[in-house]
């Protein structure tokens, strides 16, 4: 925990040094008719930076406790954030309807283990109804791929 | 305040379209309260662009059904599986899951609703009372006051939240300084954009809660390797009217509760202090308090009440002035200013159907959900019974649609993935979240109240300390925000036992 901790606010140290910078081409003082665009974020940037600062020292005074996460428990969010992930790149390909289906059937089958006839089924059902309620219901275009296309959407 | 209002309002709230959304609201807020990574402020962001067709006051109707819904859901999901849904279940889970596992879990879950249900009543007949008068009040705050107001919002999450004051506030600037990036209205500048073209939308609140909260919470959830393993109930009527008979005696429990609930509440990060404090009162007056922590009903009692109370009254300063109480409230706030509505005090004399439509639908609201829960306790318990390896897709592509449908861009998805991860992270560390999705919505607000008393006063801070309303109201907030080093302080150097608030 003491390094993520140690990492984590060194990250926002480095990101409230950017705003900083970007306050201070924007202006800090006061322009011809009040405080100019960069006053806001230049003092909001030094409380980060101080805040951090804090946060760092606080850390590094403490023990070393347990570990961040362990390589087990990372391999277990990974699982999850890397389908995610590639659904939401598919998306750009295929659009959300058919990716969120190769998504759901593809996690149920590799994580859960599920049968195919549930899979598929599944799979099927879920982006169907989606499209139902959002782009008829709701009147809530997403993205559509070369399915839908076919499909006449 | 005239009786005609809330007539006015009971109008709007009975519209057989309203109670239709309110029906629709709860049922949907439930199975999201139960479901884990999906509570109450996620559910309101991931709908919310779909009600940018509704009116308003449906819209608003069904939004608030939603959050109501979730409230009860944490309960089911606490009693039966020991997961608190929300932090302000955890009170809850300590009495609520040994008595469902003795077999009591019927009477655990009556227990819970009614008290859930006391505590809303009790705010929102207070709410109904004061929200008024308030608004009148607010109707002659400058922008001084209204930025100070702003800063004690903030101010109390440093005071009351528990946990790390340099994070707290490291969180609240972080959601500034998103709230910050794109387009500057006054001077017409763009800021931190640093050259590229995506930052120049900046970031939308909607996208920050679903992520941060939507998707870091199932990563986290996956990660404590979550495994549902609910104590099964049944909810026949005889156990209903028995708990009923038996509630009445922790009548003291109702009141400490609920008063509690709604002082805590109405204050940012209320409603979690609240219910534990809640608990540990009704612990230290209770005859026999051996028994709380091994399946006391009156320990289900105290902290729904008060959790509850502090949910609804959570919306009186978001109605009244524009400051939400709470994450859900300041998703609510967000979709306000999406319908066209100027959230604040002026919303009661220019849109009254709108705000007595939404004061009267949070007693339709809640006698619905009620009654609702208790007839459906099996059904929604079901939901968690599905297996994890559909439920988590199934919530990401929820989220990801719901990402999608704000400004319908690509890049607001792979936002969310990205705010997910932070969420993970920061929620690891015990930074807390509601501090940087309240900083988000309010950026803006926040900015030019600031600037526009700095206009008045030429620049000078001292305009928040003379003029009388926001001086005290700036002393109060400094307080707060020196409240973490004085409890430091004197547990030090007397011994003082921490105050029961600062558990979390």
């Amino acid at each position: 925990m003491r390094v993520a901790d140690i990492v984590t606010a060194s990250v926002l140290l480095l990101l409230g040094g950017l705003v900083g910078a970007d306050a201070i081409r924007l202006g800090v003082g006061w322009g011809t008719d009040g405080p100019r665009s960069g006053f806001f974020p230049f003092w909001l940037a030094i409380v980060l930076v101080v805040c951090c600062v804090i946060v760092i020292a606080q850390a590094a005074r403490r023990e070393m406790g347990e570990s961040f996460v362990t390589r087990e428990r990372l391999a277990l969010v990974l699982k999850v954030l890397w389908p995610a992930t590639a659904m939401v790149a598919l998306t750009h390909v295929l659009g959300l309807y058919v990716s969120a289906g190769l998504y759901l059937g593809f996690y149920m089958r590799w994580v859960g283990g599920h049968g195919w006839r549930v899979v598929l089924a599944l799979s099927l059902a879920v982006p169907v109804a989606a499209f139902l309620i959002f782009e008829l219901w709701f009147l809530v275009p997403m993205p559509k791929g070369p399915v839908e296309a076919w499909l006449g959407y | 305040m005239g009786l005609e209002n809330i007539v006015l309002g009971f109008e709007q709230a009975l519209h057989h379209q309203n109670l239709f959304f309110a029906v629709l609201g709860i049922t949907l807020g439930t199975i999201i309260g139960v479901l884990p990574g999906l509570g109450g402020a996620n559910g309101v962001a991931i709908l919310l662009p779909l009600t940018m067709r509704m009116p308003p006051t449906s819209a608003i109707i069904l939004l608030t059904s939603i959050y109501w819904g979730a409230l009860f859901g944490g309960a089911i999901t606490s009693i039966l599986f020991n997961i608190p849904g929300e932090p302000w279940s955890v009170a809850t889970t300590f009495d609520g899951y040994p008595m469902a596992r003795q077999g009591k879990g019927g009477q655990a879950l009556t227990a819970a609703f009614t008290s859930s249900f006391v505590g809303a009543f009790f705010s929102i007949v207070l709410i109904t009372l004061f929200a008024p008068i308030l608004a009148d009040v607010a109707l002659h705050f400058g922008p001084p006051e209204i930025f100070a107001i702003q800063f004690l919002t903030f101010s109390s999450f440093v005071g009351l939240g528990g946990g790390s004051a340099a994070k707290t506030v490291i969180s609240i600037v972080l959601g500034f300084i998103l709230a910050a990036v794109g387009l500057d209205i006054v001077t017409g500048q763009l800021r931190l954009t640093f050259g590229v073209t995506e930052l120049m939308q900046g970031f939308d609140f909607i996208i920050a809660v679903i992520g941060l909260f939507g998707i870091g919470e199932i990563l986290l959830s996956v990660e404590e390797g979550l495994s549902f393993k609910g104590v099964r109930t049944g909810m026949r009527p005889r156990v209903v009217l028995e708990t009923w008979k038996i509630l009445p005696r922790y009548w003291r429990t109702f009141v400490r509760g609920a008063f509690i609930g709604f002082w805590m509440g109405f204050k940012p990060g209320g409603a979690t202090p609240a219910s534990f404090m809640s608990y540990s009162f009704a612990k230290r007056f209770s005859r026999n308090p051996e028994r709380f922590g091994k399946g006391e009903i009156e320990g289900v009692v105290a902290p729904e009440t008060a959790a509850h109370a502090a949910g609804v009254a959570a919306m009186l300063p978001m109605i009244t002035l524009g400051i939400p109480g709470s994450p859900t409230a300041a998703v609510m706030l967000g979709g306000l200013m999406i319908w066209g509505l100027q959230p604040g005090p002026m919303l009661f004399k220019e849109r009254p159907d709108f705000v007595w439509g939404l004061i009267a639908s949070m007693y339709t609201g809640n006698i619905i959900g009620v009654l609702m829960v208790l007839a459906f306790v099996p059904f929604f318990a079901a939901i968690l019974r599905v297996p994890f390896a559909i439920l988590a897709p199934l919530i990401v592509i929820v989220c990801a649609i719901g990402s999608y449908a704000v400004h319908s861009s690509m890049i607001d998805i792979w936002y969310m993935v990205i705010f997910g991860v932070v969420g993970y992270v920061f929620k690891k560390l015990d930074y807390p979240l509601a501090p940087l999705v309240l900083a988000l919505v309010l950026g803006d607000h926040a900015e030019n109240a600031l600037r526009q008393s700095l206009i008045m006063s030429q620049g000078s801070l001292g305009i928040f300390v003379t003029r009388p309303i926001a001086g005290v109201i700036s002393a109060l907030a400094l307080f707060f925000f020196a409240l973490p080093a004085i409890s430091a302080f004197r547990r030090r150097g007397g011994g003082v036992p921490a105050p029961a608030g600062s558990a979390h």
